[in-house]
């Protein structure tokens, strides 16, 4: 069943809407086919396993590296101060902010299909939050006073400054950490219940038993369940919009042009989504292969998402634009210059390659035949977050390296080691991740179960 | 289904509800107590290589404090003393007492004594005596009792709070700039009345630096 993905989608019987589960499993083979990845592992796993923590060791070595000899081994100079690590924390929050959307936001809106992506797409979020909160750490010169950045009480009797949207970074960035994390793993207990009725040794039993605090799935468990699920997307989803806001204030706020500008929020959180969307594709289109979930993680899933990332694509080609459009339309000589430099200057190659990522290839998914081929729509994903990742490249450097005074205009040239940050933290993302598929069911059984047909109280009639 | 957890199990949620708000209040008293400097500075006493008893010369004979820091009114340091001035006395007094060997050595071969320094600021931090002399800060306010202790030690912790503290209300600490070595001045009459606001002696009013620059330049 795995295999005969239809070329036109099945129907639900009950809603008459694109059935979300093809093939039509029983709830029993549902409940073998998620957990079998987590019950008995394969080949696969490793393969994908050991090289993340070859990377994970990199980013070991680079790290050590950088906090024993300092943060001058990165290749920053004095014009830009912010470089690759600053680039990699907006790339990796962005990342993240696809798992709340697909979770919070199309919750919220009763989006049935986000119930098969919705587990690995916060896993992701998690995951990436902790990629991200790496560089605004790691990237200060002395990492080991990043406490004071907490507003308690001390012997110096200073508090830190809240005037400064790097404060706020913290506040967000943790806090949507935190949130996460709980809507994640409120969503899982009912899935760990599962884990553990089905363990069968004793120490899966005891630990899946302590995590799913004694689930027994009565009415009122789920009476609760839901009431707080709904909360916490209520919750969610404005944390989506402001914490990429702060992320984005981060430039928005100072004076420099290309960064001053009031589009960013909006902007920003639109890039977070289109690239987050790109990331989840990325990892769902080999992931629902390898395991033999295609009839779970559908065409239609795949489609949607590619619809997504089409809106946001759009909407961040519109705020390049309209980026342009005001430095024109300012008539201020800073700004135009900073724009003119963009796509014409030294870091023209940045430009374009961003450009042509982000801009044109998400167009591509207006043709039906790419965005219902998981083989073209994985490369427009690779392609996207290549994109995305050079956008907040261009944006942080291209800004900095020349601003008002010719006199401290630089180029900057990233060393070994903020290479090194960059391919550890997705061995670190990818280890974890790998621990996640090999742990934890990768699909909310219960959510799956609750939009299938056979869910409905009207199944099996015939009005 | 067998169960998998013990009865007892029932009652984590409640050691945890009691445990957690105890182990945060500790954690909270043992930061606050033993990482806190009044906790950790207060009191250090190292020993050092000369017996020098602030006791005996400050207390019991009474001597000025600036005949010795001299230059506590004029410099930013305030000096530890050379031992020629040690030997003003000492060239008379007690010529052959062991204790002053180091002293006696030291004056011949021009070589430092080793003091240890006990009030140690960090580098960052640019303290300076003048300002606090003439604004009629007390030598008690930040050292203590000098003249009752045989082995110098810390009195106050020298945190930045504990500056703070004084330059944001800095009354409680002032007094006639005439009276600043007075060890005594503060059980006197004159300290019970005393307003700083209403001293004629004073031409102009302190002004404590509560911004960075103040101490951190």
């Amino acid at each position: 069943m795995a295999s005969s993905i239809k070329e036109r989608d099945s129907l639900d019987p009950v809603r008459g809407r694109k059935l979300l589960v093809e093939g039509g499993p029983s709830f029993h083979d549902l409940t073998e086919q998620v957990c079998a990845p987590v019950e008995s592992p394969g080949l696969a796993w490793w393969v994908a396993f050991l090289p993340s923590l070859g990377l994970l060791g990199v980013y070991g070595i680079a790290l050590g590296w950088l906090l024993w000899e300092g943060v001058g081994v990165w290749g920053l100079n004095n014009p830009v101060d912010w470089g690759w690590a600053i680039v990699n924390f907006v790339f990796w929050v962005g990342i993240g902010h696809a798992g709340t959307l697909i979770s919070a936001i199309l919750f919220l809106f009763r989006q049935q299909w986000r119930t098969a992506v919705n587990r690995s797409a916060e896993a992701m979020t998690i995951f990436a939050v902790i990629c991200a909160l790496q560089f605004p750490t790691f990237h200060t010169g002395r990492p080991w006073l990043l406490y004071w950045t907490a507003p308690l009480p001390n012997q110096m009797e200073m508090w830190p400054n809240f005037r400064s949207p790097l404060l706020w970074d913290v506040f967000a960035v943790s806090t949507y950490f935190t949130v996460s994390l709980l809507f994640w793993y409120v969503g899982l207990v009912p899935d760990l219940a599962t884990m553990r009725d089905r363990a069968t040794t004793k120490i899966r039993r005891i630990a899946y038993g302590i995590f799913s605090l004694g689930w027994r799935g009565s009415t009122r468990h789920w009476q609760h369940y839901e009431k707080a699920y709904l909360l916490l997307a209520g919750l969610a989803t404005p944390l989506v919009l402001s914490v990429h806001t702060i992320v984005s204030f981060d430039f928005a706020v100072s004076q420099l042009p290309g960064w001053h500008t009031t589009i960013f929020p909006p902007y920003f959180v639109a890039g977070a989504i289109f690239s987050g969307f790109a990331m989840v594709l990325t990892l769902l289109i080999p992931i629902r292969k390898w395991y033999g979930l295609e009839h779970i993680i559908t065409i239609k899933h795949l489609e949607n998402m590619a619809k997504i990332i089409l809106l946001t694509g759009s909407l961040v080609g519109y705020a390049y634009g309209m980026e342009f459009f005001i430095a024109w339309y300012s008539g201020n000589p800073y700004e135009s210059f900073a724009f003119v430099n963009r796509a014409f200057g030294p870091y023209a190659w940045a430009y374009w390659i961003m450009i042509s990522c982000n801009v044109i290839s998400p167009q591509l998914v207006w043709f039906k035949k790419i965005r219902r081929s998981p083989k073209a729509l994985f490369v427009l994903s690779i392609f996207v977050n290549i994109g995305m990742w050079f956008e907040r490249f261009v944006i942080t450097v291209t800004s900095l390296h020349r601003d008002f005074l010719p006199s401290s205009w630089d180029y900057y040239s990233p060393t070994i080691w903020d290479l090194g940050m960059l391919i550890g933290s997705f061995g670190l993302f990818f280890t974890l991740f790998c621990l996640f598929l090999r742990y934890l069911p990768m699909i909310a059984l219960a959510e799956v179960k609750a939009v299938m047909p056979e869910a409905s109280p009207h199944f099996g009639e015939d009005h | 289904m067998p169960a998998i957890f013990p009865r007892w199990t029932n009652k984590i949620p409640l050691a945890v509800g009691v445990g957690a708000p105890l182990v945060g209040a500790f954690l909270i008293f043992a930061i606050w107590y033993w990482w806190s400097p009044s906790f950790t500075d207060v009191g250090y006493r190292p020993k050092q290589p000369v017996p020098f008893s602030h006791a005996l010369h400050a207390g019991d004979m009474g001597m000025d404090c600036r005949y010795c820091h001299n230059t506590v009114e004029r410099a930013a340091h305030a000096a530890i003393p050379p031992s020629a001035t040690c030997m003003n006395c000492h060239s008379q007094v007690k010529t052959d007492s062991p204790r002053l060997a180091l002293i006696r050595t030291s004056y011949e071969t021009g070589d430092s004594v080793p003091w240890v320094r006990v009030h140690q600021l960090p580098d960052y931090a640019y303290f300076d005596h003048r300002p606090h002399l003439a604004a009629g800060v007390g030598c008690v306010s930040c050292h203590g009792r000098i003249d009752g202790m045989d082995v110098v030690e810390m009195a106050k912790p020298m945190s930045m709070g504990w500056c703070l503290d004084c330059h944001r209300n800095p009354g409680p600490n002032l007094r006639p700039p005439s009276q600043v070595t007075n060890m005594n001045w503060a059980e006197s009459e004159e300290a019970k009345s005393y307003d700083y606001k209403n001293d004629p002696e004073r031409k102009r009013m302190p002004a404590p630096p509560v911004h960075c620059s103040g101490c951190h330049r």
